[in-house]
């Protein structure tokens, strides 16, 4: 039962910062997608630095008792990560966001919401027919990780470095980046427009 | 403080740290996010309440129930014991979601224009201010998103945030994929 009051409480947390950062705003994310506009890479590369750095640190301290829990990695991975992307442009959203922006009130999350129960459902309908083919084959031996988590069913992929180290250069790297990436991509100078524009007269 | 927390947005760098403690923080204490899950156990609330042996209770299943669909009696009956649950971790983090969308956008001291508020700015320079358009895409859009996602076993929260913050290399496959494909079709899409 605590766990129930604690995910109300998580809940609220992240569907608040969600919102509140943006993410569950459609036009920031078809922006971001038509790279116009990074302000949301530079959160999400931020956000994972940071949470991971301080996830590996803080557990080989013995600070915190992390519950990791990796997902296998499989050809419907890719397949399926290229369907969402499809899905994503279009619409704007992903799960989670539509998630936020639909309690705070927008019609298209609404509508998204009811699309992606009936994808899910489609899924749900096929799965047993597919479950079987080459899309459910492993991928560097399924849970697979770069950093050691200390769980001996994951594969490490790089164990001869302590994994803080490892971590926490991806991490730095991630933070590194979020603070170089500019916010906005201004877009192409008027000459060019102008160029273009006489070739349509002279034709 | 009062002022941060009722701003219509806040700036890069708090909105990726605060993001970064809901991670941190949910896998410290229960466990990493995931929301695309949840659609599925929605779907299985709904269709359950309509028939009456979709979710049945077994007791040599790993989880204590079994389902007839071969998608919600995998890994022991785990979906199942869900829908049959439907008050549990995962869920109710996600139910819990729309009230924090809401609180934000309650205590926004200035509020989206209602104009944007159905259909963004980008969409309506491409394709005119027809609302029906938009929901028909977005309809769309939500298909192939969750259908994408239930493939790949998870979303941007599950697999990119918390799978690239624990290393796991499904989470960088993940990222690599979608915008392999949403940064394309974003292009083509939205020109103007």
């Amino acid at each position: 039962m605590s766990h129930v009051i604690l995910a109300g409480i998580f809940g609220l947390f992240f569907g608040f910062i969600l919102h509140k950062s943006g993410a569950s705003n459609p036009q920031h994310i078809i922006n971001m997608l038509r790279l116009k506009d990074f302000r949301l890479v530079k959160i999400i590369l931020l956000a994972i630095g940071f949470s991971s750095l301080l996830l590996f640190v803080l557990s080989s301290l013995g600070i915190i008792e992390p519950h990791f829990s990796v997902k296998t990695a499989y050809v419907g991975v890719l397949v399926g990560g290229l369907i969402f992307g499809v899905g994503w442009a279009i619409s704007g959203f992903c799960p989670g966001t539509s998630v936020a922006a639909l309690g705070a009130g927008r019609k298209d999350a609404f509508i998204f919401v009811g699309g992606g129960l009936l994808g899910a459902f489609f899924f749900m309908l096929i799965y047993g027919s597919i479950k079987n083919t080459a899309l459910f084959d492993k991928l560097f031996g399924g849970k697979a990780t770069l950093a050691n988590t200390g769980i001996e069913q994951y594969t490490t992929l790089i164990d001869t470095i302590p994994a803080t180290y490892v971590a926490g250069g991806v991490a730095i790297l991630f933070i590194v980046l979020a603070f170089l990436l500019p916010e906005k991509i201004e877009d192409k100078p008027l000459p060019s427009r102008k160029y273009k524009h006489t070739i349509d007269v002279k034709t | 403080m009062w002022n941060s927390f009722t701003k219509k947005e806040w700036g890069w760098k708090t909105s990726g740290f605060l993001l970064g403690i809901a991670f941190l923080v949910t896998v410290a204490v229960v466990k990493p996010i995931g929301v695309s899950t949840q659609f599925v156990i929605l779907d299985g609330i709904i269709w359950n309440s309509l028939s009456n042996d979709l979710v049945v209770k077994d007791e040599k299943a790993k989880k204590g129930y079994a389902s007839s669909n071969a998608y919600l009696n995998k890994s022991g009956g785990k979906y199942a014991k869900n829908i049959a649950n439907p008050l549990n971790y995962s869920f109710v983090f996600v139910v819990a979601m729309i009230a924090g969308g809401l609180l934000s956008h309650l205590t926004q001291s200035k509020k989206e224009a209602p104009k944007e508020n159905n259909t963004p700015k980008v969409w309506k320079e491409n394709y005119g201010n027809s609302p029906i358009k938009r929901y028909l895409y977005v309809f769309l859009g939500g298909i192939l998103v969750l259908f994408g996602a239930r493939l790949a076993g998870g979303c941007s929260s599950g697999h990119m945030m918390s799978g690239m913050m624990q290393t796991s290399m499904s989470g960088y496959l993940f990222a690599i994929a979608t915008f392999a494909a949403a940064i394309p079709v974003a292009k083509i899409l939205y020109r103007k």
